[in-house]
Parts: C-alpha cells; sequence; structure tokens
C-alpha cells in the first residue's frame, strides 16, 4: 500500500467534488459568537487557507472540521457526509497541530504508527507504511528518537508523517509553521507545497501570515470577528480585497476614505492603494503618470532590506510607499518628495468598505 | 537643567548596605547558595536519618537473650531466621496482602477524582476540589480512625442505616463470610481495609492529579483525530502519563499501610500487622533486635515494588 499512489480514474481530482462545505454554521460560546453564520466550500484536492487575526474564528472552524467542536448553529458535510455528531476518530480527517501534540512517551515511529496501530494494522504493516511516511517528510533515520530528542522542525515533520499516514480525505494544519524560524518556515512552506502536489490530498490551513497564505495557497478565506469577509484567489484578495479590513490585513494597504478617494482621482468610495503602486519621485521630477499625485511630506522611513517603506503625509493623510531599497538612500523625516498614482491602483470596495 | 544631569547613574545605588551587599554575593556564586541552603537537611538525612537506619540495621544483626533477656551482642542471622516463623510470616503476608488491596483500591477510587481535577474542575471547582480533598487531613488522625469505628460498630451507625432501609441481612451474610467477615465490621478485615483506603486515599490523589495536570489536553484530541475511540486514548496515551503519578500514590499508600500500627489495633481483628510487631517487640517485649529485623521487611518490599516498577516502565514518561 503506497501514500503515494498514482492518481486513478476515481482520485483524479475533477475540481467539482467539496471536500469541506459548512450552511451557515456557528460556534458560540456562551455570549462568545466565535464563528458566526460561516458558508463555506472547499474544493476536493484545494490548497485551501483560512486566515485572519487571532480571535477571528479560523481555528474554531478547522476544529468544527476535525471534530473536535460541534456547531451551535448550521451543516457541515465532509465530501457530502454530514458531519455535524459525529465524534473526530469517526472522521475521515487529520489534523497537523500546532504546537504538534506528539506522544511524548513514544518513538518516532510509534508515534507515526498509532493512527493505524488503533485501526488494528499489524506491526510490521504499520512499520512498513510509518517508514514510508517519514521518508516523504524527509525523516529516515529518526524513528527510534523520542519527540523531546528532536528539534522543532523535526518535530513539525513526525507530526505531518503522523497525520499522513492514515491517508485522510482532508488534511487540516493549524498555524503549523508558527512555532518555527523563519528559514525553517520557509523550507516548510516549499515542503508542504510540493507535498500537497504529490498527494492530491485536499488541504485546509489556517494561519494569521497573511505572506504564507497568499504564497502558499490556491484559495484564502479571510476571517474577521467569527465571519468569512472573502473568499478567492491570492491575487483577488490582494488586488481586489473587498472590505477596509482584508485590505488592511493582507498587504496592509492604504485605505482612502471616500472625500480621499475622490481627491486622488478615483470614485467618492472607500478605496484601497497598495503601497507598491504608488509612485515616489525627488520633488522636482514629479508629474502625476496620468493619475493623481501632489507633494508629500516624509514622516518616517524604515530600511527593510530589499525594498525601503516611506511613510508619508499627504494631503493631511498618512500614506504608506514602499520603494526599492537602492532609492532614496539619503532621505530624512522632513524631506519632500512628489508621489503620483496609476488610475486603475485605486481599488474600491464594495458598498460602504463592509466594516461599520 | 540639562538633560544628562536629570538621568541616573549607570549603576544603580538605591539599595546598598550589608543585606543588598550578601544578596549580590549569593547571587553572583549559585554555587555558594545552594550549599548553603541544602548543607542543614543533607546534614540532616546523612547523618541522622540515615545513620539511624544503618543502626537500626546493624541491631538485627544481634540477638535476644532469651534467658537473661539482655541483648547478645555479637554478630547472628538468628534473629532475621526468627522473622520466617509461620507465626511472623504471617504478619508480613497480612501487612503485604492488606498494602496492595488498599492501593489498587486507592488507585481505582482515586483516578476518576485526579482525571476531574485535572481536566474538568477549573477555578472555584478546583479549589473546592484541594480542600474537600485535603480537609480531612486537617483534623487528627486519630478521632478520625475512631470516628470510623463508631460508623462500622456492631451497633454503629452504618449497621443502623443498613437495619433501616431492609439491607441488615445483606450485612449479616457479608459478615459471615471467611476472611473477610467478622462478628461486626469494625472487627474485621474489611473495616481495617475501608479505614486504611479511606485514610490513605488523598496521597493517591494528589500525585496521579499532578500527573494528569502535565499531560496536554491536545494529546488527547490528536489521539482522537488519529481515529482512537476513547478507550484506546486511556489506555495508549492517559495511562501510560499518568502511570508515574499512579506509581507515586501507590509508594504513599503501600508504603503508610505497612508502617501504620494504629489503624489496625484500634479497627479490625486481633491479628497483628508488621507496625503493630515493631512496636510491641521494641516496647513491651525489649526485644529490639527483632524489631528491627521486623522494620526492615518494609524497606525491602518497598525497593522491591520500585524495581518492578521501573522494569515495567513506570519511569519512562518522566
Amino acid at each position: 500500500m503506497n501514500i503515494v499512489s498514482p492518481p486513478t480514474s476515481e482520485t483524479v481530482s475533477t475540481g467539482l467534488e467539496i471536500a469541506v462545505a459548512f450552511q451557515g454554521v456557528s460556534r458560540h460560546f456562551g455570549s462568545v459568537k466565535a464563528v458566526d453564520g460561516v458558508d463555506l466550500a472547499v474544493r476536493e484536492g484545494e490548497f485551501f487557507a483560512m486566515l485572519g487575526p487571532s480571535g477571528s474564528g479560523k481555528t474554531t472552524c478547522l476544529r468544527l472540521i476535525a471534530g473536535f467542536e460541534q456547531p451551535t448553529a448550521g451543516h457541515i458535510e465532509i465530501f457530502g457526509e454530514t458531519a455535524e455528531g459525529l465524534p473526530p476518530y469517526r472522521r475521515n480527517v487529520n489534523t497537523v497541530f500546532q504546537d504538534y501534540a506528539l506522544f511524548p512517551h513514544m518513538s518516532v515511529i510509534a508515534n507515526v504508527g498509532y493512527g493505524l496501530m488503533v485501526k488494528g494494522v499489524n506491526r510490521a504493516e504499520r512499520a512498513g507504511q510509518a517508514r514510508e511516511a517519514l521518508a516523504l517528510v524527509r525523516l529516515e533515520g529518526y524513528e527510534d528518537r523520542k519527540p523531546s530528542q528532536l528539534s522543532g522542525g523535526q518535530r513539525q515533520r513526525v507530526a505531518l508523517a503522523r497525520a499522513l499516514v492514515n491517508r485522510p480525505r482532508v488534511l487540516l494544519l493549524d498555524e503549523p509553521l508558527g512555532a518555527l524560524d523563519l528559514k525553517l518556515r520557509e523550507e516548510m512552506q516549499d515542503e508542504l507545497r510540493t507535498l500537497h502536489r504529490k498527494l492530491g490530498l485536499t488541504f485546509v490551513f489556517v494561519t494569521h501570515d497573511q505572506g504564507e497564505a497568499l504564497s502558499m495557497a490556491d484559495r484564502v478565506a479571510v476571517f474577521d470577528r467569527g465571519r468569512i469577509v472573502q473568499v478567492g484567489t491570492p491575487e483577488d484578495v490582494y488586488e481586489r480585497p473587498a472590505t477596509r479590513f482584508v485590505a488592511d490585513f493582507v498587504g496592509g494597504s492604504n485605505v482612502l476614505d471616500p472625500d480621499f478617494a475622490a481627491m486622488a482621482g478615483g470614485a467618492a468610495r472607500w478605496t484601497s492603494l497598495r503601497p507598491e503602486k504608488i509612485r515616489v519621485a525627488p520633488v522636482a521630477t514629479n508629474e502625476p503618470v496620468g493619475g493623481a499625485g501632489g507633494i508629500a511630506e516624509v514622516i518616517d522611513v524604515q530600511y527593510q532590506g530589499s525594498v525601503r517603506r516611506l511613510v508619508l503625509g499627504f494631503a493631511g493623510r498618512r500614506l504608506v510607499a514602499v520603494v526599492s531599497a537602492a532609492q532614496f538612500a539619503g532621505i530624512v523625516p522632513g524631506a519632500h518628495v512628489g508621489v503620483s498614482w496609476p488610475r486603475d491602483a485605486l481599488q474600491p470596495m464594495a458598498g460602504e468598505g463592509g466594516d461599520p | 537643567m540639562t538633560a544628562a544631569a536629570a538621568l541616573p547613574a549607570a549603576r544603580n545605588t538605591a539599595r546598598d548596605g550589608v543585606f543588598a551587599r550578601l544578596a549580590d554575593r549569593l547571587y553572583m556564586s549559585p554555587k555558594l547558595l545552594l550549599f548553603l541552603l541544602l548543607a542543614p537537611p543533607l546534614l540532616w538525612v546523612g547523618v541522622v536519618y540515615l545513620g539511624a537506619l544503618f543502626a537500626l540495621l546493624a541491631q538485627s544483626f544481634f540477638a535476644l537473650d532469651d534467658f537473661s533477656g539482655m541483648i547478645d551482642r555479637t554478630f547472628t542471622l538468628a534473629t532475621w531466621a526468627q522473622l520466617f516463623h509461620p507465626a511472623n510470616l504471617d504478619i508480613i503476608m497480612r501487612t503485604v496482602a492488606m498494602a496492595a488491596m488498599v492501593t489498587l483500591c486507592s488507585a481505582l477510587i482515586g483516578f476518576p477524582i485526579a482525571y476531574y481535577a485535572a481536566r474538568y474542575a477549573r477555578g472555584r471547582m478546583k479549589a473546592l476540589f484541594y480542600l474537600a480533598v485535603m480537609l480531612p487531613l486537617w483534623s487528627s488522625y486519630l478521632v478520625r480512625v475512631y470516628a470510623w469505628k463508631l460508623i462500622l460498630a456492631k451497633e454503629g451507625i452504618l449497621a443502623w442505616s443498613l437495619d433501616r432501609i431492609g439491607a441488615g441481612p445483606i450485612l449479616e451474610a457479608y459478615l459471615a463470610l471467611p476472611v473477610v467477615g467478622g462478628p461486626s465490621l469494625s472487627a474485621s478485615y474489611t473495616g481495617t481495609f475501608i479505614v486504611f483506603v479511606y485514610v490513605w486515599l488523598p496521597f493517591m490523589i494528589l500525585p496521579i492529579q499532578a500527573a494528569l495536570e502535565r499531560v496536554p489536553g491536545n494529546l488527547i484530541e490528536a489521539s482522537a483525530d488519529l481515529g482512537a475511540a476513547p478507550g484506546q486514548t486511556f489506555r495508549t496515551v492517559v495511562f501510560p502519563l499518568a502511570l508515574p503519578g499512579i506509581v507515586a500514590g501507590s509508594i504513599f499508600t503501600f508504603s503508610l499501610t505497612l508502617g501504620d500500627y494504629i489503624i489496625p489495633q484500634i479497627v479490625g481483628g486481633s491479628q497483628f500487622y508488621l507496625g503493630q510487631a515493631v512496636y510491641t517487640h521494641q516496647g513491651t517485649a525489649g526485644n529490639i533486635p527483632l524489631a528491627a529485623a521486623f522494620s526492615v521487611v518494609p524497606i525491602l518490599i518497598m525497593a522491591v515494588y520500585l524495581t518492578i516498577a521501573r522494569r515495567m516502565g513506570a519511569f519512562n514518561a518522566l
């Protein structure tokens, strides 16, 4: 039995089947509405990210899929089967926990083989499949170690292997990279993407890191205060934020109020203007590029390695612009620069901007 | 005033003085501090306690001269041989069996209580739990044992209550059983057993609770997530991780039962237990060598018990 099996006619992802469906799902804890009327459809084989700040309900949604929480209202289906009322051990869904939750009294191989053991798979078969899963996450040779003898990155891989060995229909990942340092994090991001492509499984990934969500996911659901405020491809979410919250949380956009937006050359609506879309030039050479602009005062300069982040005062508002670090090397707060942006950089947001 | 004048000195002189300097000294040399803290208890344990223990052990290699009633201070194994007389062997077996039963029963009763306290009780409920478990320890042990004697007595409240609800014959039938029965509950092995379990139960609950407290809740979720039904999770995750606590608790209940000489004297039949044997031989009978030999028995039993527990992997999760 292979974990990595070539897709057969039944397992080929048609992209039409829905892996996880939420219909008006709520999870209230007393007066706290952790999840409040969420509709959601994760497609089979998709890498789906649930993005939001802490307390926005994304982790509770994941726990609702896993079965650790039961909805107080609404309906959940996993591959067409009703999930509410089903305990976690009756769901063909596995979780990679935020802090890994490895069993401290078991060796790596026993941890990975645990799911098979409780299903009654015999010892030899178990060891074989567990080894295979460890090979998949490139952790051969660590079979007999205890979790306490592993580094954070290695524990992460064991947790991944332990979930994958059960061949789940959906793999749930709860901020799995949160505890890793930057270097390891980037490495694991690549690895998770590779694994996803290789296995063709449905991945549901919870993160508060917008960069991680954008770079890894096929689609992103942005959570705010227990609700989903936007679902779409990373480009949709970044280029066309639906609400002020999304514009600000994903990529830290400049959110322009309707008056300012009209003055800046757009419609009188709440409008998003991405920092990298703002052109900054020395005052003398500045001219609006078929859009709008003017003279801004530099309030702060933050050097960030590859880029330089300029905080500008413009028409009584605060604007953030990002320029290549090679530019404006000598600029200091108090200096004046010319700013301009093309009209199509102004992205009006739906309705009142969505947020009260 | 210039800005520099307003700044404090680089060295914080706010707390200079003899004690502050002493604190500085100890802060800079943690080994000295450790030595000062540990020397008194180590002296106590090393010299007074271990010394006394070895003196005791040495006594067991002397023998009582039956004729003169004096202790003959020459090396002999005769006292040790006496332990294997049927009457003495009986005492040992009876005590070990009682201690084993008390330990087993304490673990069975204590585990669910400890589990509830560790996993579910929060805030006030947790405080209430600690209070309920510890409260009996605040009152005198003798008072509690005598209270049990009254509860279990022939005309006691338990027999009376059972009579009232028409269950008197059940108690009669139980008391008619061999070994566990007797003239009344307060004069039977069952009575001794009940009081032992009552008195030592807190010593079982608290270590188990401490062990369970350290089992992260997400391990139980992870186990369920991987397909384990609650029973499987208990056997493969919760129990192994609680085992060091259970063993720690059982060390308390087992050794306390082995050494106790008051409970069986107040509640139970006339049969002797180890503690009573030690008490009688060294007090009334003046046979200190035999008392010494008897008191080494629990130490040996505990050593064997711990070795077995270790072999079984009870401390692997530590």
